[in-house]
């Protein structure tokens, strides 16, 4: 009867994952059979683009409920490490679209272009706004997709890995980590601003919509592959951080987000796991940049903002931290109700005093929204299914379930 | 002499204050012993420093026939090494399953690789099932830790500390808070764990140290005053005057 328990599937063992799949594979097949690609157009390739976003904004997410929800690390860099995964794809994109337009005007001349002819054109047509006409060493590889692919997973990874391994190694928690993280973050992007970081200061790179060599291609139907994608890869994400979570590792992670000590007493290395987590995360938020900017179609230094993190922990705890639908829902939810909200499609109020705008009161309903869920039901969107199961959070007269900082409180457990 | 550890001329000061003094101390393989002392006498910062989460300032913490020193080692290195401990609050993670808690602790590889690819195996779900009636939890295996009471929680604590197998058990007044019949079977736990391995208790209890009925050693002021059986250091006009006196 035990042992017949361990052979059991995931997906069986645990209905909600199934239910997650089952509803990501719905609104996908939903949203394809609206298209303008593959259906009547009721939903326009733009849109299509929006909600593809959401879904990296969902994915980058779960990573960050993965290392805060459930390993207490209040990382406020993850950002950095999207952004870091948008600029590495995002230079191959630039360069092969920029050198099909550069051979494609330079074919008109008398003499076919040398391959150097090609490439300084093609540097000078990129770098012209920062005043440069040559290629800087980082973009040694921005001719070969599959290398900046593997850049996509390996520049961000092995940022957390250092990064992690000093902040962890010296142990660094807390507050203090948050702020390290910050900092870390602030220091890329203004690294980033300058024009001669090599990649185009506060221009950052543009055009990444369009696709080398699929100029042909409609944007609604690159739009809704896009789409694809990202579903795809925020259902194996998904799956992927829920194995994590579901073993006796999830239950390590636990343990040191409420207590970290008493798991080092129990013999684990705690270092290694938190930067075994760290480093995971960091490569699943690259991914998620990697799939987001394309359909974005431009990327500057501004995207990673040290704010874009802080708002990336609200989404997380507006949906409930520690679970990993509520991380999904909560990005989901926030970032298409600010979309609505300062995209202009809601009409302002007028007071008679007092117009409010909403592209201006948004951010500050969003802060009003973050303090409420805080207080009140720090469950987020994720204690509405366990009010709607009867699940209770335990009645522990206000203590929380361990002395780190990243503890649950009380009101965020479950009995 | 053949001793599972030893403490040799250990001092611990805390911003100007001297929490131990030139500590000394040996236990031998499955010892068991109590440690007794007025409050502040150093027996937690005595453990702090043998479990690696306080460094010493000076002496020397030297584990097993192989002589390792314990002070170069991190604590979940000390930990893996065969040292297990009992803290005075009881520390369980209260968010999870009692099973979740014994299956954490359960003697398995430690790091996040083999972790990461853990999946229980009968016998891994048998030894759980196994310690949890032992401890008297058998019936509370799904329930979280944090519901438990307070002296099941120390149980469970100690059901963790058997289920890591070390070969030696430092713990922290185990029965602090307990009723008298959760104070003997506390007692029976730790008389059983001690026929297999070595077992320091700390305990202001003289009752419970008395049921023990293992060698005492008194300390003050962070050095040892007495060592003995219980009735022997007792009597020793010393520990009468700081210790039983009060
Ligand atoms: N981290 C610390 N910083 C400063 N002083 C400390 C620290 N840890 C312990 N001390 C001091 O060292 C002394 C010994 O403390 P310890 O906790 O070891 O006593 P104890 O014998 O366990 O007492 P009790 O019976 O109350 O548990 C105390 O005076 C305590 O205040
Ligand atoms: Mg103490």
């Amino acid at each position: 009867m035990a042992a017949a328990s361990t052979r059991m599937p995931l997906l069986r063992k645990h209905p909600s994952l199934l239910i997650f799949l089952g509803v990501l594979a719905l609104f996908t097949l939903a949203v394809t059979l609206m298209s303008e690609a593959y259906g009547p157009g009721i939903i326009s390739a733009s849109f299509v683009k929006t909600l593809g976003k959401t879904l990296c904004l969902c994915l980058i997410a779960l990573a960050m409920d993965l290392v805060w929800g459930y390993t207490g690390i209040l990382s406020l860099g993850h950002f950095a490490f999207f952004g870091l995964g948008g600029y590495m794809i995002g230079m191959w994109l630039m360069y092969a679209r920029t050198r099909d337009i550069v051979v494609a005007s330079l074919a008109n001349g008398a003499l076919p272009p040398t391959p150097e002819e090609i490439r300084d054109a093609v540097a000078v047509q990129i770098f012209g706004v920062v005043g440069g006409n040559t290629f800087p060493t980082i973009w040694y590889f921005a001719s070969s997709f599959w290398a900046q692919l593997a850049l996509v997973v390996l520049v961000p990874g092995l940022l957390a890995l250092v990064f992690g391994w000093l902040a962890f190694r010296s142990r660094v928690t807390g507050v203090y980590l948050s702020i390290l993280t910050q900092a870390m973050t602030l220091a890329l992007a203004l690294w980033l601003f300058q024009n001669d970081s090599g990649l185009r200061g506060n221009n950052g790179l543009s055009g990444l919509q369009n696709l080398p060599g699929a100029d042909a291609i409609p944007q609604s139907y690159v739009s809704i592959w896009f789409f694809w994608a990202s579903a795809a890869a925020l259902g194996l994400a998904y799956l992927l951080c829920f194995w994590i979570v579901s073993g006796k590792f999830g239950s390590v992670l636990r343990g040191i987000r409420d207590d970290e000590a008493r798991v080092r007493f129990l013999g684990y290395p705690v270092e290694g796991f938190k930067l075994f987590v760290f480093t995971l995360t960091a490569v699943l938020a690259g991914l998620a940049g990697a799939l987001y900017y394309p359909q974005a179609g431009i990327i500057n230094p501004a995207e990673m903002a040290p704010i874009a993190s802080v708002y990336l922990a609200v989404w997380v705890a507006i949906g409930g931290r520690g679970r990993l639908y509520g991380a999904v829902i909560g990005a989901a939810f926030v970032s298409l109700v600010s979309s609505v909200f300062t995209g202009g499609r809601v009409p302002d109020v007028n007071l008679g005093f007092y117009t409010i705008q909403w592209v201006d009161w948004w951010q500050v309903m969003l802060g009003i929204a973050f303090v409420i869920v805080t207080i009140v039901a720090p469950k987020g969107i994720g204690g509405l299914f366990d009010w709607f199961e009867g699940v209770k959070s335990p009645d522990r007269k206000g203590e929380p379930l361990g002395p780190d900082d990243g503890a649950l409180r009380e009101k965020e457990a479950v009995e | 002499m053949n001793s599972l550890l030893e403490v040799s001329g250990v001092s611990v000061t805390f911003d100007g204050f001297r929490a131990i003094n030139n500590l000394s101390f040996t236990i031998g393989p499955q010892e068991m012993r109590a440690i007794i002392g007025p409050n502040g006498a150093g027996k937690t910062t005595f453990m702090d420093i043998v479990t690696g989460k306080t460094k010493p300032d000076t002496g020397r913490v030297v584990w097993g026939e192989r002589a390792i020193s314990l002070l170069k080692l991190s604590e979940s290195q000390i930990a893996q090494v065969g040292i297990g401990r009992k803290f005075q609050r009881p520390t369980v993670f209260e968010d999870q399953l009692v099973r979740e808690n014994l299956m954490m602790a359960v003697k398995r590889p430690r790091g996040p690789v083999p972790v990461l690819f853990f999946r229980p195996s009968a016998a891994d779900r048998e030894r759980v099932e196994e310690l949890a009636g032992e401890i008297g939890l058998a019936d509370q295996l799904d329930r979280k830790s944090g519901e438990l009471s307070h002296g099941q929680k120390q149980w469970l604590e100690i059901g963790m500390l058997l289920a890591q197998e070390p070969k030696l058990l430092l713990v922290d007044e185990p029965a602090a808070g307990m009723t008298l019949a959760e104070r003997e079977h506390t007692t029976t736990l730790l008389r059983e764990a001690a026929k297999t391995r070595a077992v320091v208790v700390v305990e202001h209890d003289m009752e419970f140290v008395r049921r023990l009925d293992c060698r005492v050693t008194v300390l003050h002021e962070g050095a040892v005053l007495a060592e003995g059986s219980l009735d022997f250091v007792t009597q020793n006009p010393e520990v009468i005057e700081v210790y039983l006196g009060r």
